[in-house]
């Protein structure tokens, strides 16, 4: 089904078609994976996982704004040692890769999920450096350029799979974050995480979200992800994900001109999770419209003056 | 991606009824909720406290109810509340039962009775016959069993208590299986515990009958997005609550078995 219209890979990952599974979505068992996949992910993203468990925050968790979500979930996961098994066994049913996202508080952290979540068989690990509402990891690692080189660098020397690193918005210039990632050895960039955020109630007079902030995702920030892609896309030569608001093959299309060589898809579930299925099949008439042989043909060519 | 449903809202309790030692009945005003089907859920907000996932009991003129029972630091604040305090509110959200008519059963255990009575009130003037299988623990803790008694036929309602206070003193399971036995039925609904509704699932499928069961999960999101009240391939706030009998197939490792911890991690029903 003109899977070599659709079919792609970059950082060392074959992926059947450029769509993939975001970090944080349905991410914790194979059932989950497998029925994404059925509905025409390319690749999975799993929930960040830690060294230990880690039960989130109390509810509300999560805050529907005018054209977006604001969510602080607070990085609830089961702990690597536990996960594994998981991991393990998603990767006997899934035909696809599994990109495990890892989440620490210190560059030891990060390398040692990395390490446990190869060892178990992900093809990949994704760093979140970008949680945008956990104090001590994520964005305080992703805005500071040189802690986040040493995690990479750490990271690099435990794992021979690719490591994808998933900046943060939240920063003046992402276009830094993205070279010290890259210098210290990622193999691709996710584009971006969410954008720090907050909801308040009017009637109470209170912050709505047990975290009181959160990070808003959906097609509020499309935007500014499709922006943050184009910025280092201009400046680099990285394998870029473009996340970020993508709702329909429109928005995809429009990530790999910015320079994206594929696009994780989230908050677009809440629609349906046959998203994929609909995303992929408009990129792919796209293409052929355009009379592309394939979609990598089409990545960055916004860029051309 | 963005529903009306899912803007959070505030409210006021209007009233509030004791149902039982452990349960109470909130009525609030909400023009959205009270057009849920029975089977449906919201996402009831205790400011400053927690947000969880509630039947909804009862919807119409503008009007909802939900019975709570006290089970933890949530349910506890939200017993606590009195008439015009202020909650907020999302949903409602998730499937809802289908509207079966001819014979049809209902089984409930514990508060899951609370959208079952809903369904028989929607039910009553539709069916050819609505029966009703109750248990608890113990007499104190029946619900709603007058306001059944309304709706079906006083013959059609056996009640069961562990402890013997009221009604059989068995597990519901034991006079459904002789109704089951004796009697035919085109559709059977259930919610109650996990365990329960396994159980009674085993006994429809041995006698191959309809069976649509309204399960329940740690929820957050609500909206099928954050995954933690999967069983099976199945989001249980957007695929369900409401499962049938194919489906229930599908989910029968986890069914009454494992469930999603607030870690995400596999534990015991």
């Amino acid at each position: 089904m003109g899977t070599n219209l659709l079919s792609t890979s970059f950082a060392g990952l074959e992926l059947p078609n450029p769509t993939i599974l975001a970090s944080g979505i349905l991410g914790y068992s194979s059932e989950s994976f497998s029925r994404v996949v059925k509905a025409g992910a390319g690749a999975v993203v799993t929930k960040s996982v830690g060294i230990a468990p880690r039960v989130g925050y109390p509810n509300p968790t999560i805050v529907q704004s005018r054209s977006g979500l604001i969510n602080a979930m607070g990085l609830p996961n089961p702990g690597i040692e536990t996960y594994v098994e998981e991991i393990n066994f998603s990767k006997t049913i899934l035909t696809v890769p599994l990109i495990v996202s890892v989440f620490g508080y210190t560059s030891e952290e990060y390398a040692a999920v990395s390490k446990r979540a190869v060892d178990a068989g992900a093809d990949a690990v994704e760093l979140n450096v970008s949680c945008p509402h956990v104090k001590q990891t994520g964005a305080e690692i992703g805005q500071n350029p040189k802690l986040l080189s040493e995690i990479v660098e750490n990271v690099k020397a435990k794992i021979n799979k690719p490591v994808i690193v998933k900046l943060s918005p939240n920063v003046t210039d992402i276009t830094i974050l993205a070279k010290a990632a890259m210098e210290a050895g990622a193999d691709a960039l996710t584009v971006i995480n969410t954008l720090k955020a907050i909801a308040i109630d009017i009637e109470t007079l209170q912050p709505i979200l047990s975290n009181v902030k959160g990070g808003l995702s959906g097609e509020a920030i499309k935007p500014v992800a499709l922006r943050c892609v184009y910025d280092i896309a201009e400046q680099y030569k990285v394998p870029i994900i473009g996340c970020g608001g993508v709702s329909n093959w429109h928005d995809a299309v429009e990530f790999f001109l910015a320079g994206a060589s594929a696009v994780q898809i989230g908050t677009a579930l809440a629609d349906d999770v046959e998203v994929f299925g609909a995303v992929t099949k408009g990129v792919e008439s796209y293409l052929r419209r355009k009379h592309y042989a394939n979609v990598k043909e089409i990545v960055g060519l916004a860029h051309r003056k | 991606m963005l529903t009306a449903n899912n803007n959070l809202r505030t409210t006021q309790l209007i009233r509030i009824q004791t149902e039982s030692p452990t349960v109470k009945t909130f009525t609030f005003t909400d023009k959205l909720c009270s057009k849920a089907n029975p089977g449906q859920f919201l996402m009831l907000w205790i400011p400053g406290i927690d947000e969880i996932p509630l039947s909804i009991m009862n919807a119409g003129n503008d009007l909802v109810s939900v019975s709570v029972k006290m089970i933890g630091d949530a349910t506890r604040h939200m017993h606590a509340l009195e008439t015009g305090a202020t909650i907020g509110l999302r949903g409602p959200f998730g499937n809802s039962f289908t509207e079966s008519r001819g014979r049809v059963l209902l089984v409930g255990g514990g508060t899951g009775t609370a959208p079952l009575l809903f369904l028989a009130n929607r039910l009553a003037s539709k069916t050819q016959r609505l029966s009703f299988v109750e248990g608890a623990k113990t007499k104190n803790e029946l619900l709603f069993v007058s306001a059944l008694d309304g709706i079906c036929q006083e013959k059609n309602i056996i009640t069961t208590t562990e402890d013997g206070t009221a009604g059989l003193q068995c597990l519901v399971t034991v006079p459904l299986a002789k109704l089951l036995d004796e009697q035919q039925f085109d559709m059977i609904y259930t919610c109650g515990p996990e365990v329960m509704v396994k159980k009674i699932f085993e006994m429809t499928e041995q006698r191959k009958l309809p069976l649509e069961a309204s399960l329940e999960r740690l929820m957050r999101c609500g909206i099928g997005l954050c995954g933690s009240c999967m069983i099976g391939k199945y989001r249980v706030c957007r695929d369900g609550p409401v499962f049938n009998v194919a489906q229930l197939r599908e989910m029968k490792a986890e069914l009454g078995v494992s469930k999603l911890g607030f870690d995400g991690s596999r534990i015991p029903v």
